[in-house]
């Protein structure tokens, strides 16, 4: 019997390479040694990195005897946190916001977009393993609503054209501009500021 | 002291306590699920919720420190309305099964819904659903009914020392479990089916066979160790249908082993329900009158030529009359120990004299040649419950062991031992330094050849270390039969030089030097080498010793007879019968009495009164049952040598060590799942 959300291929062993090494012995240098289990975050977002953006449950128990816990224990973060994926992903996991601000601002659009570009649904891969699409909660920038993430990078201010375009040059192996796709900097005002000024001329030329 | 205002009334409380114990002290019930006096607080079921002055909202009692001043109210409407909230909430996702749970009758969470629940739900949609668990061939999970007290989780991980539990999943998709499906690596995982506040935790064995109310409870002691247990037998009419612990903080706290709990269907199986007598070589059914005749003559005929060996179930009252018995035939060779553990003139050679609740106190432990974790889980589990309080050091002298703890290990044979007397080594400073240091030496140990020369060592180990004073007494024996601390300590032992002891019995009957052996439930001993002997045995379980027998006395396990047994730690405790003798057989101290009598040599006694009237005769300290009292300290074991060879652990398997665990079925199954390193359970998977 398997939890929800585990995969059932499963491989047999997993270890750090020695660069991923070397960023983990660094994560636990962090802590005094009696408490090494607090790097247990980083340390699966390493091995989950190292692993092709998912986490087999031997990187589970391999960060567990690197870090003296008890297996439970990593299982335990390792489910309860949605940024680690149990099931292998594909190239560029498309992570889409449908809460509700993202949502009061189209993100149904982009859903449907993102479902008629790749072909697949929510938690499905496509069949060239390039795309995984998923539906998440809030990811913290509704002030740029709609948008998703694809790996480590965020795609705001999203529309379907706009998203379409995004995955085609991911398609392409070209590497789209992260941020805000109209003409807005950062979470400025769209058009820019309408206050504030005075900082903002400071700030530029400085 | 922090003084409070509890509903109006003051009450002062020690510091440190929590609102809710305060509420408890001053006489107020506060419901609870996840709070357990035994575990960490974890705070998290809300349902102990009261009104705290100045607070804005109701708090968790369970987690809130008592202070100066504070002003509570558990009985407001805001109280009630609250705890009707959260009473709402966990309902939300119950499932209202309840005809069908175990639980039933015995649930908190249907308990407290009597007083918090309301009447009809609100909550229309579908509730939601959790695959069930594999946690072991003891508890049955139905995980849909978990309120994520998290009670399980804390048990094992704290108490137990397995941290194989845990909540995986968020929120709504929170699951308890092993996430890696296997069952749980502790001889106590029974417990946490008590702990359970709901259904989703029941007892596999016991699964759909009765509703705590059909049941009739009888407060007793548990017999498949030396730690005397304190339970509680449920009977339904002559069946015992479970094992539940009882409450004895100086004891076993509340909590038993796995073994204690379930290997009671093993009272149903292999059972000796009536006399038997060998004819031409078979055993045949016979009757009383006629087997206490031929057991009669043949004793009488022996002319002394008699030895009577007490196995680990036996009780003192039965012992008592044995004794008197063999005395009257003329007889010394009596021996209650059926491995021949080396023991000294004083009781405190023999018992655990810290007491058990003394493990407490103890800044450093050394075990010699003894697996508590199998031979006393419920001991093991205290010495764990210190050793997580810090500042305490063990080490272990055997082979290397998991006890649930850390551990120095020392080495594995005799030679350790010489070393921590020479002052060799960094564990010699810590006994040293230690103000009240321990040592626990196995009954394994002492039953080896130099089984003397090691109990003279720890003892020298022990003054040496200042493990002996006026108020600590840190020397103990960690024994693993229930009969041998009372069988010592009525001195069914060989009474002088030239009596045999269990190994001479046994060898003079192999010579035919004895006539006669008498098993008094003894099974562990090598029933094949007694020669032409006519062997009798009393007992209740057609094991070894029966089936080597010419005479079978059919007599009562532990649950059907009142009974006393003395734990290792020499305190007296009386088992009480909660169903009777199956079949012909009978209480063993009047089949010895009604022997007595055919053969002309009638015990003095008639009832239960006037044996235990006999035993506080012999030994005053039977007059005290539930007590331990101070042995004074003297010639603990006399200088001896020991040989090097590794100490090796008497059990080998836990779940099953004498008659009634080993005709377990339950016991058997467990054996299984322990033995297979990599088990998986069938039918389950995917
Ligand atoms: S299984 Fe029982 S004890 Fe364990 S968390 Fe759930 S309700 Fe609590
Ligand atoms: S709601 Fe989409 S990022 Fe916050
Ligand atoms: S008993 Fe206090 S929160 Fe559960």
């Amino acid at each position: 019997m398997t939890m929800v959300g585990q995969e059932d291929y499963q491989p047999d062993s997993f270890e750090f390479a020695p660069a991923t090494m070397e960023m983990a012995q660094s994560e636990i240098a962090k802590y005094p040694d009696v408490r090494k289990a607090s790097a247990v975050m980083p340390l699966l977002d390493l091995a989950q990195r190292q692993n092709d953006g998912w986490l087999p449950r031997a990187a589970m128990d391999y960060v567990a005897r690197l870090l003296e816990m008890p297996p439970i224990k990593v299982y335990e973060v390792a489910t309860f946190y949605t940024m680690y994926n149990l099931k292998p992903v594909g190239r560029h996991h498309v992570q889409v916001c449908t809460n509700l601000p993202c949502w009061l601002r189209g993100s149904d659009h982009i859903v449907n977009a993102c479902k008629k570009k790749l072909g697949i649904g929510f938690g499905e891969t496509t069949t060239n393993g390039d795309f995984t699409l998923t539906e998440v909660e809030c990811l913290g920038a509704c002030v740029n609503a709609p948008m998703f993430q694809i790996n480590d990078d965020y795609y705001e201010d999203l529309d379907a054209t706009s998203a379409i375009s995004i995955l085609t040059q991911l398609e392409l192996g070209e590497t789209p501009k992260p941020g805000s796709q109209i003409d807005r900097k950062s979470c400025e005002p769209i058009g820019g500021l309408t206050a504030l000024f005075e900082n903002n001329v400071k700030k530029t030329n400085a | 002291m922090p003084t409070l205002t509890i509903d109006g009334e003051e009450i002062e409380v020690e510091a440190g306590l929590t609102v809710l114990q305060a509420c408890e002290l001053a006489g107020k019930e506060i419901p609870r699920f996840c709070y357990h006096e035994r575990l960490s607080v974890a705070g998290n079921c809300r349902m102990c919720l009261v009104e705290m002055e100045r607070a804005p909202k109701p708090i968790a009692s369970c987690a809130m420190p008592v202070g100066e001043g504070m002003v509570i109210k558990t009985d407001s409407e805001l109280v009630k309305r609250a705890r009707e909230g959260v009473m709402e909430f966990l309902l939300i996702n119950h499932p209202l099964d309840c005809p069908i749970c175990d639980q039933g009758g015995e649930c908190d969470l249907q308990d407290q819904a009597m007083g918090y629940g309301m009447d009809k739900s609100r909550f229309v949609e579908n509730k939601r659903a959790v695959k069930d668990k594999y946690l072991g061939p003891l508890v049955s999970t139905i995980m849909t009914r978990c309120i994520h007290c998290t009670r399980c989780i804390r048990f094992a991980q704290e108490v137990a020392g397995v941290p194989e539990l845990g909540a995986t999943g968020r929120g709504e998709h929170m699951e308890v479990g092993t996430y890696v499906e296997k069952a749980l690596s502790s001889e106590m995982s029974g417990n946490i089916v008590d702990l359970c506040p709901v259904g989703a935790l029941t007892s596999k064995p016991y699964a759909f066979t009765a509703r705590s109310w059909e049941l009739k409870k009888t407060e007793s002691i548990d017999v498949l160790d030396a730690v005397g247990c304190n339970i509680r037998i449920d009977t339904r009419g002559s069946e015992v249908m479970r094992i539940l612990p009882r409450n004895n903080d100086d004891v076993n706290e509340e909590w038993i082993s796995d073994k204690t709990r379930h290997a009671c269907d093993g009272l149903k199986r292999q059972r000796l329900d009536q006399p038997y007598l060998r004819k031409n070589g078979k055993l045949v059914a016979a009757d009383w009158p006629e087997v206490l005749t031929a057991v009669a003559g043949r004793m009488n005929a022996a002319d002394g030529k008699i030895g009577a060996i007490a196995g680990d179930l036996a009780d003192c009252e039965a012992m008592t009359a044995m004794m008197d018995l063999m005395a009257a035939t003329g007889s010394s060779n009596i021996d209650c120990r059926q491995d021949g553990g080396a023991f000294g003139d004083t009781r405190a050679s023999y018992i655990f004299n810290s007491t058990i609740a003394g493990i407490e106190d103890a800044d450093a432990v050394l075990l010699i040649g003894t697996n508590p974790r199998w031979e006393a889980p419920v001991l093991n589990a205290r010495i764990r419950k210190r050793y997580l309080r810090g500042g305490v050091a063990a080490g272990l002298i055997g082979p290397e062991l998991d006890l649930t703890y850390d551990l120095a290990h020392l080495g594995d044979g005799p030679s350790a031992l010489d070393d921590l007397l020479a002052s060799k080594g960094d564990f010699a400073n810590v006994l040293k330094q230690a103000s009240k240091p321990m040592i626990i030496i196995g009954s394994g140990a002492l039953a080896r050849d130099d089984g003397a020369g090691l109990l003279a060592k720890a003892r020298q180990l022990a003054e040496k270390i200042g493990a002996v004073s006026d108020d600590w007494n840190g020397f103990n024996v960690l024994q693993r039969a229930a009969s041998r601390v009372g069988g010592l300590d009525l001195g069914f032992v060989p009474k002088n030089k030239s009596s045999l002891d269990t190994a001479g019995i046994i060898a003079a009957a192999g010579r035919g030097k004895l006539d006669v052996v008498y098993l008094l439930g003894a099974d562990e001993i090598d029933t094949r080498a007694m020669g032409d002997a006519f062997v009798i045995y009393q007992g209740h379980h057609g094991d070894v010793g029966a089936h080597r027998a010419d005479a079978i006395l059919p007599g009562a396990a532990y649950t059907e007879k009142n009974a006393t047994y003395v734990n290792t730690e020499g305190r007296v405790q009386r088992a009480a019968l909660a169903a009777f003798p199956v079949g012909e057989a009978r209480e063993d101290w009047a089949i010895i009495r009604a022997l007595s009598d055919t053969m002309g040599k009638k015990l003095p006694y008639d009832s239960l009164l006037d044996v235990r009237r006999r035993m506080a005769d012999i030994n005053p300290l039977f007059a005290s049952p539930d007590e331990t009292s101070i042995a004074p300290w003297g010639n603990v074991g006399d200088a001896g040598t020991t040989n090097d060879t590794a100490f090796e652990y008497p059990i080998h398997n836990f779940y099953m060590t004498d008659v009634i665990s080993r005709a377990s079925e339950i016991m058997a199954e467990c054996t299984a799942v322990a033995l297979g390193d990599n088990y998986s359970a069938t039918g389950t998977n995917g």
